[in-house]
């Protein structure tokens, strides 16, 4: 099934370059339509009121971490079904076991290059 | 030791003059044999465990002393007040600069993807795949800026110590209130930030790891 490059695609961090960096990898691969959220309050926030279909998150952010912001949308009956790929440098066995146990859709450990995070997108939203 | 001993003599002679001074009737020799039949007494008493009780408890006092010079000869004032905040500044300087820089970078990295979409066939793609390149290695400033706010968390860590460590020995009149015991969340205590390149998982360790849920 042909992926639809033209949903709408949340990415959060709370370093700016790293948004940067991200919308442009996305814009190389066709996903335009790309907002963004400095944290997981804001991107829930954002989330409730629009609609996504996928969502790009780090972790390590405050007030609300990415797996906070993982969790409350997988106990949202609207979001719960929405991708959601962490991007993070937390690169510890609990860190990957815990993001999973939450709902992880799958997990990128920075520093990433574009062909990982195009492979990951291909196959969460395969998946999706 | 023979330091104390003399200035215990010469204390007991003060003593012994003054008594003279005051009741020169008193046979000084009489007093003398008294005070003399009074140390013998209390040395009797102690045994040779509580003599090396006293020796240890000795040694511990001329420890903290020397412990309280050192201390005062390391300048900890500097350290508190000039050394760890230069340094935190530095690190926060290189952080600022480092982002200004990749900003640069990458604002020209986003004019080179324009005039990619301009082009047509290989030049497109060779574009391309270099500000791919330039977008992925930017990716530094991110990881180099969490490992530089875990170097300064330490450094404000460290200093705290010092600055306990000195109200403690007294060098400052007040001593401050005991830290609390840190706890952490669950939620905190995954908030490492990137490690070492030889203690992390790869991508590869990653993707097999979320392969073995499945």
């Amino acid at each position: 099934m042909p992926i639809d490059k033209s949903m709408n695609v949340l990415i959060v961090d709370d370093y700016k370059t790293m948004l940067r960096i991200i919308r442009n990898l996305l814009k190389q691969i066709e996903f335009n339509n790309v907002e963004e959220a400095s944290d997981g309050a804001e991107a829930l926030s954002k989330l409730r009121s629009g609609n996504y279909g996928l969502v790009i998150s780090d972790w390590n952010m405050a007030p609300m971490t990415g797996l906070q912001l993982l969790q409350e949308v997988r106990a949202d009956g609207r979001l719960k079904q929405t991708p959601f790929i962490m991007i993070t440098a937390e690169s510890k066995t609990e860190n990957v076991v815990a993001a999973k146990a939450a709902g992880v859709s799958n997990y990128i450990v920075k520093p990433f290059n574009a062909e990982t995070l195009k492979d990951k997108i291909e196959k969460v939203l395969g998946h999706a | 030791m023979p330091d104390q001993h003399a200035r215990r003599d010469v204390l007991l002679a003060e003593r012994l003059a003054e008594i003279r001074a005051n009741r020169p009737e008193t046979d000084t020799e009489l007093v003398a044999e008294v005070v003399r039949a009074v140390l013998t007494t209390m040395s009797g008493d102690l045994t040779v465990h509580d003599t090396a009780l006293l020796l240890e408890v000795e040694e511990l006092g001329r420890t903290i002393a020397n412990a309280k010079l050192e201390i005062a000869a390391l300048k900890v004032d500097d350290i508190t007040g000039s050394h760890i905040p230069f340094a935190t500044d530095e690190l926060d300087a290189i952080v600022a600069h480092t982002a200004t820089a990749t900003d640069a970078i990458l604002e020209s990295c986003e004019t080179l993807d324009a005039v990619a979409g301009t082009v047509s066939g290989e030049t497109a793609d060779k574009l391309q795949d270099a500000t791919t390149r330039i977008y992925e290695a930017c990716s530094f400033q991110d990881i180099t800026g969490q490992r530089i706010t875990k170097v300064v968390t330490t450094l404000k860590t460290i200093e705290e110590k010092v600055a306990r460590n000195i109200a403690t020995f007294g060098h400052k009149t007040a001593a401050l209130p005991s830290l609390p015991a840190v706890v952490l969340t669950p939620e905190e205590e995954l908030l490492n930030g990137p490690q070492l390149p030889r203690q992390a998982m790869d991508q590869t360790d990653i993707d097999k790891l979320m392969s073995s849920f499945d």
